[in-house]
C-alpha cells in the first residue's frame, strides 16, 4: 500500500502504464486520506489549546466543549503574562490590576539570555571540534571520536550530582553560568557528530586549494568550511536554541531566585499555583511555545536537510 | 613524526581543547565522582561518610520505591518505543509518497515534536487528560458512545497514568518520522525496479527492499529512543507536581533520583540510583548491539 515507488505518471499511454497509473491514483487517494486524518489528530491538541485559551474560567469545563468561544477572551493573554507566582488562587480580584513584579517578561529575558548564548557557544564549539575530527590528523583520533560518541549513552543524571556540586562550590549556584558555559565546551556529542558528518561531505580539495593559497587550519575552518555548512549550522543552532528554551531539569537544579528563573520554571510555578485555571495555563503555554514554532517554520527548510545528512550516515 | 605532522597534531588539540575540558571536568570526572559518591552518605552540609555497599543494599533489598521506579521506567520504555517506532515508520512511508501538499503535512506532523519535550506541552496534556472535561475523554465518548464518566481517569488513575504518558509521547512521532524519511530517500530506486522486474508486489517490496534498506536507521533510532525514554522526567514532574503519583504509578527513575538528590539531599543514595540507571542504559544498548544481526548494511555487498 505504501512504498516509495512513484513512477512518472507522464509515461507512455500503453496498457501496462495505464493500469499502473490507475493503481497509483488509488494509492495516492488512500495516502491523502490517511495524511489528512493524521494531520487532524496531530493538530487537535493545538486547536484545543487555542480554543481553551480564549474561554472564561468556567466555560473551560463545559461539555460538549465550545470550540470557538464567543466572545473571544483576549484578556486571558495579558492576564496570564502578568500573573506572578506570588499570589494564591483566592486573590483573583487583583487580576484586573497590572502587577509590577516578576512576570513572564522577566522569565522571557532570562530564557533569551541563556538560549542565545548557549546557542552561540554550541554552534561555535561543536563546529571547531568537529573540524578537528573531520579534517586534522592527530594520534588517537579514532578512539577519541568513539569516546565522544559513547558519551551519548551517558544519561545526564549520572553526571548531574557531581556537576552540581562542582558548580556550587565555585559559586555558580543561582547564576546562569552552569546553563551557558558547558555549551562553549564542545556543545555535546550529538552536535559534534552532526557537524563532522557534514564536514566529511565537503570535498577535501577545497581545503588543499586554500592551504596552497596560504590559509592556516583555522582559516580553512573559518573561511572555507563554515560558510559551506549553513544547513548543518542552522540545524545545530535551532536545536540548541529549542533545547535551551524548553530545558527544565538544569534550570530547576541551578536557579533558585524567582527573578532569575526561565520560562520553563515560570510556567511550572504557574501550574502549581493556578492548576485549575486552564484558560490562563493554555494562554501562557501558547505564548511560551510560539517563538519555537516560529523558529521551526523559518528554519525547517535548512534543518530537515541537516538531519537528513546524519540520518543517512 | 615529521614537523608538519606534529604541527597538525598540535593545532588539532587546540581545536579540540574545549571538548577535552568538557570531557574531563563535565563528563569523565563527574561519572567517576558519582561512582565514588554512590558508596557514601552525604547531605552536602555534614562531612562525607564512606558506607561501602550500604546504598546498593538498601536499594535492592529495602526500597520498594526503587523497584517501582524501575518498573515504571521499563513499562514506559517498552510501550512507547515500539509503538512510536511503528507509527513513525508508517508516517514516513506516507510522507514519501508524491501527493499534493506533502510539505504541509510534513510540517503539521513534525511541529508537535519540535515543541515536544517542554513544560508547555506537559501542561497541555495534563489538560487533555482531565477526566471530566479533557479533550481525550470527550473524543472517546464522541467516537464510541461511552459516557465520559465511564472513560479512563488517566492521570488520576493508577492503572491509566502510564498509558497516558505513552499516548503523550506518541504525539512526538514527527521527530522519528523525519529521520526515517531521510532513510527512505536514501534507498536506491534501482532496487525497487529490480524487485518489480522480479515480480514482487508492493507488500513484498516493503519486506525485501524497504525494511532492510531502512534497518540501519531503525537500529540507530531504537538505541537513541530507548536511551531517551529511560530519561523521561519533565512531563512527569509537571503533570504530577513532582510526586510521580497517583500512588507512585508514574514515579520514573529520573524523578526518583531528582527527589532523593534535591528534595531529601541524599547525594550518595541518588548517585547510586543514577549509576543503576546508567548500567541499565548500557545493558540495553549492549543487548541491542549483540542482537543486531537483523541490521543490513549495504556496504557488506562490496566485501
Amino acid at each position: 500500500m505504501t512504498d516509495p515507488t512513484v513512477p512518472s505518471p507522464a509515461a507512455s499511454p500503453t496498457g501496462f502504464w495505464a493500469s499502473k497509473r490507475r493503481a497509483d491514483k488509488i494509492t495516492r487517494a488512500i495516502v491523502t486520506i490517511l495524511l489528512v486524518l493524521g494531520s487532524v489528530v496531530m493538530m487537535l491538541p493545538i486547536v484545543w489549546m487555542l480554543s481553551t485559551s480564549f474561554k472564561t474560567r468556567t466555560d473551560v469545563f463545559s461539555i460538549p466543549p465550545v470550540w470557538i468561544p464567543s466572545p473571544l477572551h483576549w484578556e486571558n493573554y495579558p492576564m496570564a503574562w502578568n500573573v506572578s507566582g506570588m499570589y494564591s488562587t483566592e486573590d483573583w480580584s487583583f487580576l484586573g490590576i497590572p502587577f509590577h513584579g516578576v512576570t513572564f517578561t522577566t522569565y522571557t529575558l532570562n530564557t533569551l539570555t541563556i538560549a542565545v548564548l548557549s546557542c552561540l557557544g554550541t554552534t561555535l564549539s561543536s563546529s571547531l571540534v568537529a573540524f578537528a575530527f573531520a579534517r586534522l590528523r592527530f594520534p588517537g583520533r579514532g578512539p577519541l571520536f568513539i569516546l565522544c560518541l559513547a558519551t551519548m549513552m551517558v544519561p545526564t543524571q549520572v553526571t548531574m550530582i557531581p556537576t552540581f556540586i562542582l558548580f556550587k562550590s565555585i559559586g555558580w549556584y543561582d547564576t546562569f553560568y552552569p546553563l551557558i558555559v558547558p555549551a562553549f565546551l564542545g556543545g555535546g556529542a550529538y552536535n559534534i557528530f552532526l557537524m563532522r558528518q557534514f564536514f566529511m561531505s565537503i570535498p577535501y580539495e577545497m581545503d588543499e586549494a586554500a592551504k596552497i593559497d596560504g590559509c592556516s587550519n583555522f582559516g580553512v575552518y573559518w573561511r572555507i568550511l563554515l560558510p559551506l555548512c549553513k544547513p548543518a549550522l542552522t540545524t545545530v543552532a535551532v536545536f540548541s536554541f529549542v533545547y535551551n528554551w524548553t530545558d527544565y531539569l538544569n534550570p530547576l537544579i541551578y536557579l533558585d531566585t524567582n527573578s532569575k528563573k526561565t520560562l520553563a520554571l515560570g510556567l511550572k510555578n504557574f501550574v502549581s499555583l493556578y492548576g485549575q485555571d486552564y484558560h490562563l495555563l493554555m494562554a501562557a503555554s501558547l505564548l511560551v511555545s510560539i517563538p519555537i514554532a516560529v523558529l521551526f517554520l523559518i528554519g525547517q527548510r535548512y534543518f530537515i536537510q541537516g538531519i537528513a545528512t546524519t540520518g543517512l550516515k | 613524526m615529521t614537523s608538519a605532522e606534529r604541527k597538525e597534531a598540535i593545532s588539532a588539540f587546540i581545536f579540540l581543547s574545549p571538548f577535552l575540558v568538557w570531557m574531563v571536568f563535565l563528563m569523565g570526572g563527574p561519572i567517576l565522582a558519582a561512582f565514588f559518591l554512590s558508596f557514601c552518605k552525604w547531605d552536602i552540609l555534614t562531612p562525607i561518610q564512606f558506607v561501602g555497599f550500604d546504598n546498593y543494599k538498601e536499594m535492592f533489598f529495602q526500597d520498594p520505591r526503587f523497584w517501582k521506579s524501575l518498573f515504571n521506567t521499563a513499562y514506559f520504555t517498552f510501550l512507547s518505543v515500539p509503538i512510536g517506532m511503528v507509527l513513525s515508520i508508517a508516517v514516513a512511508l506516507l510522507m514519501n509518497q508524491k501527493v499534493k501538499g506533502i510539505g504541509i503535512y510534513r510540517t503539521l506532523f513534525y511541529l508537535p515534536s519540535v515543541v515536544g519535550a517542554g513544560v508547555a506541552v506537559a501542561v497541555l496534556w495534563k489538560w487533555i487528560f482531565n477526566a471530566d472535561s479533557g479533550l481525550l475523554n470527550y473524543m472517546i465518548s464522541l467516537l464510541t458512545g461511552v459516557p465520559i464518566a465511564d472513560c479512563p481517569k488517566w492521570l488520576a488513575s493508577e492503572a491509566w497514568s502510564k498509558p497516558a504518558l505513552v499516548i503523550m509521547s506518541l504525539w512526538g512521532v514527527g521527530g522519528g518520522m523525519i529521520i526515517y524519511l531521510a532513510g527512505l530517500q536514501g534507498i536506491p530506486f534501482t532496487l525497487y525496479e529490480a524487485a518489480e522486474i522480479d515480480g514482487a508486489n508492493r507488500w513484498q517490496q516493503f519486506w525485501t527492499v524497504t525494511l532492510p534498506g531502512l534497518s540501519p536507521v531503525i537500529f540507530f533510532q531504537l538505541i537513541i529512543s530507548i536511551v531517551g525514554s529511560f530519561q523521561i522526567f519533565t512531563q512527569v514532574d509537571v503533570m504530577t507536581d513532582g510526586l510521580g503519583g497517583p500512588a507512585d504509578s508514574t514515579l520514573v527513575m529520573v524523578l526518583y533520583i531528582y527527589q532523593k538528590a534535591f528534595k531529601y539531599y541524599q547525594m550518595g543514595y541518588a548517585s547510586a540510583l543514577s549509576w543503576v540507571l546508567f548500567i541499565a542504559i548500557l545493558l540495553a544498548t549492549w543487548l541491542q548491539f549483540k542482537y543486531s544481526k537483523w541490521v543490513y548494511y549495504e556496504g557488506e555487498l562490496r566485501k
